[in-house]
């Protein structure tokens, strides 16, 4: 059924014009990596003075109050410039390992920071101060950082086509997590 | 007249080895982008609170110092990825116009960052002035200028 609806939307005239274009497109996928350095960039900064590594004498609430409406502005430039890119060949990326690897750790990533802001950023005034935060913050900070630094390699990693669906013989393990096989016939 | 110079590095054992590698040009393209999220992490913080928006609380010349081996650190590493990868397609570089675009505006770009910008960032208490606001709009400008030159060189 997805594959079906995926592949009625790679079909749209809006999708193939993108994808064929000569310059909408990579003017596209400029602004979804350029914007790293203000999402990621921001996010990492926050993180190492949630961890304790840095900034170790500004506010942690500085960062989650005054920097945190960079990040989600950044955050929302990348999910427009990633949507878009995805309605751009919706099938192929659905069959990339990278893409489907990208896709899990960035809910990992956004389940982190839910659980941080409504766990123990909630009383942020008792440890805003503290050289290094407390154990939960800590933690918080360091998947963050994990998870942000996979979701970028695997997301450059999307452009290349080593395991894709078409490129067989492929090792089994490869085409059950790329969900290649019966149905997948119209992976480009 | 640059020519030779970019076919020597080419040539050289480390440009070879990364373009005959299926992974070493892609991998170094991944860490390559790392760097870029913390250099443009470190960068903003202080740039930011040079024009007067982001961590307002805060002394630019604190956010400064502790920003700074984050931005020293994010360009050792995007030189140590940079370099290999240059060298693997040296000469496809050469015929680039966003590599020049680049490479012109990098020297650029680090010199105001350690003459100019740091000098004022560690001036800077409270609240900077026209001088903090110019400085920090020129910094992003220039980085910016490397970093969208550097993502045209793909495309080009």
């Amino acid at each position: 059924m997805i594959e079906r609806f995926l592949g009625w939307l790679g079909d749209t005239s809006w999708s193939v014009a993108l994808l064929e274009s000569l310059y909408v497109w990579p003017l596209v996928e400029s602004t979804h990596v350029l914007t790293l350095g203000l999402f990621v960039g921001t996010t990492i900064m926050m993180d190492l003075r949630l961890t304790g590594i840095a900034f170790r004498k500004v506010p942690a609430t500085a960062f989650t109050g005054r920097l945190l409406p960079w990040t989600r502005f950044g955050f929302a430039v990348m999910a427009a410039t990633g949507l878009l890119l995805f309605y751009s060949q919706p099938l192929r990326y659905y069959h990339n390992i990278f893409f489907r690897a990208k896709v899990v750790v960035l809910v990992l990533a956004g389940a982190n920071a839910a659980i941080f802001h409504a766990g123990v950023h909630r009383n942020a005034g008792d440890w805003d101060e503290d050289t290094t935060p407390p154990r939960a913050a800590r933690i918080a900070g360091a998947v963050s950082l994990t998870a942000w630094a996979v979701v970028v390699i695997a997301g450059r990693l999307i452009a290349y086509n080593w395991f894709d669906c078409d490129l067989q013989p492929q090792s089994a393990w490869v085409n059950r997590l790329a969900g290649c096989g019966v149905g997948a016939a119209g992976a480009e | 007249m640059l020519e030779p110079f970019f076919r020597w590095c080419e040539s050289t054992a480390l440009g070879r080895a990364v373009a005959e590698s299926v992974w070493a040009f892609p991998v170094l393209e991944a860490v390559h982008l790392i760097g870029l999220c913390v250099l443009g992490g470190a960068l903003l913080v202080v740039d930011l609170r040079l024009l007067g928006l982001g961590l307002t609380s805060q002394p630019v010349a604190r956010l400064a110092r502790n920003a700074r081996p984050w931005l020293v650190g994010s360009l050792v590493l995007m030189a140590a990825t940079g370099v290999p990868l240059f060298l693997s397609e040296a000469i496809r570089a050469y015929y680039n116009t966003s590599f020049w675009v680049k490479i012109c505006t990098l020297p650029v770009a680090l010199t105001f960052t350690f003459a100019v910008r740091e000098r004022v960032a560690r001036r800077e208490a409270d609240a900077p002035g026209a001088t903090g606001r110019i400085v920090g709009g020129v910094s992003l400008a220039l980085w910016f200028t490397v970093a969208a030159a550097g993502r045209w060189i793909g495309f080009s």
